[in-house]
């Protein structure tokens, strides 16, 4: 037990600072930071598998949460059937193009001895394919995007159920990350990092400007929910009942009945967004512990020792019969899939799509500052690194207005350093991250969690 | 004549200016990447750093009233924003690099500590500019305008010469072929070469290590300088941006093969000038020189410009894939 101690203490600090937003400023607000610590804990533990057992960088993150939101646009929005009549035949034929293209290479790359005319081939069935691409997809994508420009515009998705596409984006994840590790695993690492930096961007650049497959940058709002509407709950009576007895103490104060009737329907508005948070935290929790107990019996299984001594000296591990490259491609894969799993959920939580806001300041760099803080290599670190870091960069401006309110305390109101600095208090948060992660880097470089190695 | 001149206007030009902005930020990259062997992931906001200076000083030189006749203020103010720059850039290698380098640490960890360092840089950016745009612009916008061209040569087709792209192309031709002189032909330069090539026998052979960190960030201060504050007269500056050009100038360097500033300088055109010509609409070039029974009807545009930044990337994972060493490897001047 004494060794969990320290684990024990981190995760009661934290949860009591969210419990205290939830005092101070209001219980939505400290649910919301819980749900997206919740998810930026799945996109650490998803970046942890590939740097804290593997060693790999993988500055991509931000294209695999791309790709597990884009999954959630095309499994549970309805199809839009007038699209596809439109220019449905057109995307098919390209799509049998692209295949064909696949195959054929393949089959050039199987059959046919090294030589110039290969490589010749190969370029002249990229070239004649991008053609076909183009004279088919071309009027396909232009009817599509004719389709009342306003609302849809794009093919839709499957209308499946919103839980199903969790999995399905972990899986496009999972599949993005073998075409990447199998172009880029190779390199050394300071390449790798910008190598998969700047595919992401090719990934985010794609999905913003294919306006029929997911509407780009004009986004997709008002996808479903796994859980209950707020509307819904406002009008149902066993969710206003509820409220009541909980409330009943305070109802009770009042005096008349109208007035009784106005403040409850408050409490029933306030209470329906924190059901609705609470049931999405809830499942994002359960998907947490799943992956926390796969992880931590992976990480301490054969596998996960295998995997360090990978990570700790290639070389030998290789000497000793282990496949490196197979092995760094599966961890590769496998982290990535957490990641597109933790892009879906995150789009499920707001409710809509926006390519947009896909930016490498915020999904790739500050996840890896999360890694780094939490603690490399172990599991419970990394997540509690996504909750400090989450909570520090939604609670950073407020802690910023307040220092610098208490520290120009005896300035007048329209000072003008005062004044610039309270517009700026936002920008804090960069400020308090970056020399956070400085501090951790020089003085507690193994995280604030360390990695326990258990000798078995 | 005139599918020249249009090429000439459109793609050429600016092509040129744009390459030579990433030339100056890649070969930034090169040496810090070849001299103190990390990958720069703070590049963007230290060049915005520069430049945050300069544009602040144009318009304190502005509200003074000094100009610069017809070129703009900015450039008056590049020698003390460039003083500003060094004196930040070795206060952060002293507080944060300098450790890790005498520690010997991987350059993954260094790479980490960048990241740190790009946080930091761009709170402070934020902090004193804002996140806004702002234009520093002044003197002469044009130094060929198109309708002047027409009126000159008598052709369909005018070609404009921006101010800035002049500025640009001159200021970087002279400072490379300054820096390329220094790195080549003077003790300095050559002793900075050496460390760069193998540091165990540089240091046998007496060479001072500080010396020649101390040296790498100077040039690499004026480099990052000059080439944000080239980049912001000519379009404008905007902290977000800046940060944005990391990633072309990451494919520049890397391209170019990463450690050899000759190869970045000329990476970085080579980036330039791919994102340009592919993703240009060349329908007016073949009307020009196509019979008209041939004309096209379409765009004749490889692909759209939402594109620009896919195609440098695309560009980088090619040469990654076939020559990880770069396509001007060895290339020495």
């Amino acid at each position: 037990m004494k060794q969990y101690l320290n684990v024990v203490t981190a995760y009661m600090i934290m949860f009591t600072l969210i419990i205290l937003v939830g005092i101070f400023q209001s219980w939505s607000q400290a649910l919301s930071i819980l749900n997206y610590c919740l998810i930026s804990a799945v996109m650490t533990i998803g970046a942890n598998i590939q740097w804290g057992y593997a060693g790999l960088i993988n500055f991509g993150i931000m294209g695999y949460t791309a790709l597990g939101g884009l999954a959630v646009v095309l499994v549970s929005v309805a199809p839009v059937p007038e699209a596809w009549k439109a220019g449905g035949i057109n995307m098919i034929g390209s799509l049998g193009v692209v295949v064909a293209m696949i195959v054929s290479i393949r089959y050039i790359l199987k059959n046919i001895q090294k030589s110039k005319k290969r490589n010749y081939l190969i370029a002249g069935t990229i070239v004649i394919g991008l053609l076909l691409i183009r004279l088919l997809a071309g009027p396909g994508i232009e009817s599509i995007e004719a389709v009342d420009p306003a609302k849809t515009g794009f093919l839709g998705g499957l209308g499946m159920p919103i839980l199903f596409s969790w999995i399905v984006g972990a899986f496009f994840a999972g599949g993005l990350a073998y075409v990447i590790g199998k172009i880029a695993l190779g390199l050394r690492a300071d390449y790798l990092a910008i190598a998969t930096l700047l595919i992401a961007e090719i990934v985010v650049s794609i999905i913003k400007h294919e306006d029929w497959l997911a509407r780009g940058v004009k986004n997709v709002i008002g996808l479903k929910r796994p859980v209950p509407y707020e509307i819904d709950l406002q009008t149902s009576p066993w969710f206003i009942n509820l409220v009541e007895k909980f409330n009943s103490g305070k109802l009770k104060v009042i005096g008349t009945i109208s007035e009784r009737q106005d403040v409850l329907k408050q409490l029933v508005v306030d209470a329906s967004s924190v059901y609705v948070k609470l049931c999405m935290a809830g499942l994002f929790l359960t998907v947490v512990i799943i992956l926390l107990i796969v992880t931590q019996k992976a990480l301490y299984s054969p596998w996960g020792r295998k995997m360090r001594a990978i990570r700790d000296n290639e070389e030998a591990a290789s000497a000793m019969g282990k496949n490196v490259v197979k092995e760094h491609l599966l961890i590769f894969i496998l982290g990535s899939a957490v990641v597109g799993l933790a892009g879906a959920m995150m789009v499920t939580n707001d409710g809509l799509f926006t390519p947009g806001s896909y930016r490498p300041m915020r999904y790739t760099f500050v996840i890896w500052v999360m890694v780094i803080v939490g603690g490399t290599g172990n599991n419970f670190g990394a997540i509690l690194g996504g909750f400090v870091v989450w909570f520090l960069w939604v609670e950073a401006a407020p802690i910023a207005l307040f220092l610098i309110n208490f520290f120009t305390a005896h300035l007048p109101e329209t000072n003008a350093l005062k004044v610039h600095l309270i517009e700026s208090a936002p920008y804090f948060r960069f400020l308090m991250i970056g020399i956070g992660v400085l501090l951790i880097m020089r003085y507690r470089p193994q995280g604030i969690l360390p990695e326990k190695i258990i000798k078995q | 004549m005139n599918a020249i001149i249009l090429l000439l206007n459109y793609t050429i030009i600016p092509a040129l200016s744009y390459g030579s902005q990433l030339a100056l930020g890649a070969i930034f990259v090169t040496l810090i990447y070849g001299v103190l062997r990390f990958a720069n992931f703070a590049t963007g906001d230290m060049m915005s750093f520069g430049t945050m200076f300069a544009v602040l000083l144009t318009f304190y030189f502005q509200s003074l009233g000094i100009n610069f006749g017809f070129l703009p203020t900015a450039l008056l103010t590049i020698p003390f924003a460039v003083i500003m720059m060094i004196l930040y850039m070795l206060s952060i290698d002293k507080f944060v690099f300098s450790y890790y380098r005498i520690k010997k640490s991987p350059p993954v960890v260094l790479a980490m500590v960048s990241v740190g360092v790009m946080f930091v840089t761009q709170a402070i950016i934020r902090i004193i500019i804002g996140p806004f745009d702002r234009r520093f612009l002044d003197g002469e916008k044009f130094i060929l305008k198109a309708t002047e061209f027409k009126e000159m040569t008598g052709l369909n087709e005018g070609l404009t010469i921006k101010s800035t792209q002049a500025i640009t192309i001159v200021v970087t031709v002279i400072v490379v072929s300054i820096m390329f002189w220094f790195l080549n032909k003077t003790k300095t330069g050559t002793s900075m070469r050496a460390y760069s090539d193998n540091e165990d026998l540089a240091l046998l052979s007496g060479i001072d290590p500080k010396k020649v960190v101390l040296l790498t960030w100077v040039i690499a201060g004026i480099l990052a300088t000059v080439g944000g504050v080239l980049y912001g007269l000519d379009k404008s500056y905007k902290p977000f941006v800046y940060f944005n050009n990391m990633l072309p100038i990451f494919a520049a360097a890397i391209v170019g093969g990463i450690g050899n500033p000759l190869g970045a300088f000329l990476g970085g055109y080579v980036v330039a000038f791919g994102e340009i010509f592919i993703t240009y609409a060349y329908k007016k070039f073949f009307t020009y020189i196509l019979p008209e029974s041939l004309e096209p009807n379409s765009l004749m545009q490889l692909l759209s410009t939402d594109y620009k930044f896919a195609v440098s990337f695309s560009l980088l994972v090619i040469v990654l894939l076939f020559r990880p060493s770069g396509i001007f490897k060895g290339l020495r001047l």
